[in-house]
């Protein structure tokens, strides 16, 4: 009986205190920055796309989400002729921004993507492109890859090696 | 002439200011609910969330009227309109001042007993007519809990008519003038008032429709305006049981400064909160628990306050 009376009284005490609820469209909540929302694809230091089409991430989307078409342009590095993200099937899992080896692809704590129409839901190259390096500023993945480009030879990345002549006898 | 005009507006007032309260009443039980769980509640239509009661009320009128066809047809549409009914009829001896009172009834009282033992045959028809096996158990709990908790609910209310020295609801509250009989009858109102949350089925004691483990218990086939009727009902009840609480142990509509009619609000509104507030905080009992406190707790008391009440009234007459 005693206990009843505390619970009320406790209860009761809820009165006074602050309440949980946060007033969404005027009261934004505060997400952290690993939140797993909208879907980008960043940009190098240098401006040029990170994305170099592996399809590691249309790989290991488990909704199939995720559709490109890899292409080369004339110095030799790999990108994306488009880039086509589903959001009506995206589930914001993450595995993708987990697969990318060049940090290309990143969740954003961006979550207001409600459409009427379900046909914007699909979103293309043009609106997935940021102009910044999102959340791994500095880097730079052809200034760090060993892979031969235009204008960068083999040995030529940042610490990296002269490659070795394997025809070559001399110590 | 001006009394005929008087009596019936008193009478429009009585049969009206109920049911709009009840309505009221869902908002105010979810405001408040969500304040004593740190939430808001419904806070966006109009005013402090007032409009949402019309806009639920717009929803539950337009909703499909289903009788599964497995029912009791007659039984089925009747049994919302008996908790509706006996409720409003119990509200005709309630009085508000010493002037506004439908009937003022010298067994008041017992009429107000009878009225409030007549509700459980909405729900023990109800469950029944439904013809599913959730429904029957939930009637089946109702009628069980109400005729444990009819017993000392009537007995319980003795002490203060022996008091009193009547049945009649406005001498009872007119013997109130030197002290709220809250004070010699405080045993007589705890009993009354667990007895009225039963009576109501109410939080704690909401057993015939306990939704976790009955669906909805009594009214699991019902829907639209007849499951509204329900609602309305049991809402009104708790109004019914909160006003005769205010009448026969807080002295009514006695009190200083303010005007009569507010006093009764004031105090009516006052036991309306605290019966949301035990919906806010405490568990349902099991259904043997339940039983055992009102056969063997509740009813042992409530005799033995009759029996010292009695005693003492008769040693210092």
């Amino acid at each position: 009986m005693l206990s009843v009376i505390r619970t009320l009284w406790n209860v009761f005490l809820h009165t006074f205190q602050p309440r949980e609820t946060i007033q969404y469209p005027e009261e934004k909540p505060n997400l952290p920055p690993r939140h797993k929302g909208r879907i980008i694809l960043s940009r190098d230091p240098d401006g040029g796309e990170r994305c170099v089409a592996c399809h590691l991430c249309a790989v290991a989307c488990p909704v199939d989400c995720i559709a490109l078409q890899a292409t080369e342009d004339e110095n030799g590095r790999r990108y994306p002729e488009f880039f086509r993200i589903n959001f009506s099937r995206c589930i914001f899992c993450g595995y993708c921004e987990e697969a990318c080896p060049t940090y290309a692809i990143q969740l954003t704590p961006d979550f207001e993507m409600g459409e009427f129409n379900r046909q914007n839901m699909v979103y293309e190259k043009e609106h997935l492109l940021i102009s910044g390096e999102g959340k791994y500023p500095g880097y730079n993945f052809w200034k760090v890859a060993g892979v031969k480009i235009g204008g960068k030879d083999k040995g030529e990345a940042e610490n990296e090696a002269a490659p070795v002549d394997v025809h070559s006898l001399m110590p | 002439m001006t009394t005929t005009i008087f009596y019936i507006l008193v009478i429009a007032g009585v049969l009206l200011v109920p049911l709009n309260l009840a309505a009221g009443l869902i908002w105010l039980e979810r405001r408040l609910l969500a304040l004593w769980q740190d939430r808001y509640g419904p806070n966006r239509v109009g005013p402090f969330g007032l409009l949402q009661v019309l806009a639920d009320m717009i929803k539950i009128f337009f909703k499909e009227d289903w009788i599964p066809p497995f029912a009791d047809k007659v039984v089925f549409v009747i049994a919302p309109a008996i908790v509706m009914v006996t409720v409003l009829m119990a509200f005709a001896v309630v009085p508000f001042t010493s002037t506004v009172v439908v009937a003022n009834l010298n067994i008041g009282l017992l009429f107000f007993l009878g009225m409030s033992s007549l509700g459980v045959y909405s729900v023990v028809l109800g469950g029944w007519s439904s013809g599913s096996k959730y429904s029957l158990l939930g009637a089946m709990r109702a009628s069980a809990q109400m005729l444990s908790y009819e017993v000392f609910m009537g007995l319980s209310l003795m002490g203060v008519v022996l008091m009193a020295g009547s049945f009649n609801l406005r001498d009872i509250v007119e013997a109130q003038h030197k002290v709220w009989f809250v004070i010699p009858q405080f045993l007589g109102f705890v009993l009354f008032m667990i007895a009225g949350i039963a009576e109501t089925r109410r939080l704690p004691f909401d057993l015939a429709e306990a939704e976790s483990e009955l669906v909805a218990g009594f009214h699991a086939e019902y829907s639209g305006m007849k499951f509204g009727m329900f609602f309305v009902g049991e809402y009104m009840g708790v109004m019914l049981i909160s006003v005769m609480i205010s009448v026969l142990f807080f002295g009514g509509w006695l009190g200083p400064w303010l005007p009569p009619l507010a006093w009764i609000v004031i105090k009516t509104f006052f036991f309306i909160m605290f019966f949301i507030l035990l919906r806010a905080g405490l568990p349902r009992p099991r259904f043997d628990q339940l039983m055992s406190w009102g056969w063997k707790i509740m009813l042992p008391l409530a005799l033995a306050n009759l029996l010292v009440t009695g005693a003492l009234v008769l040693a210092f007459k």
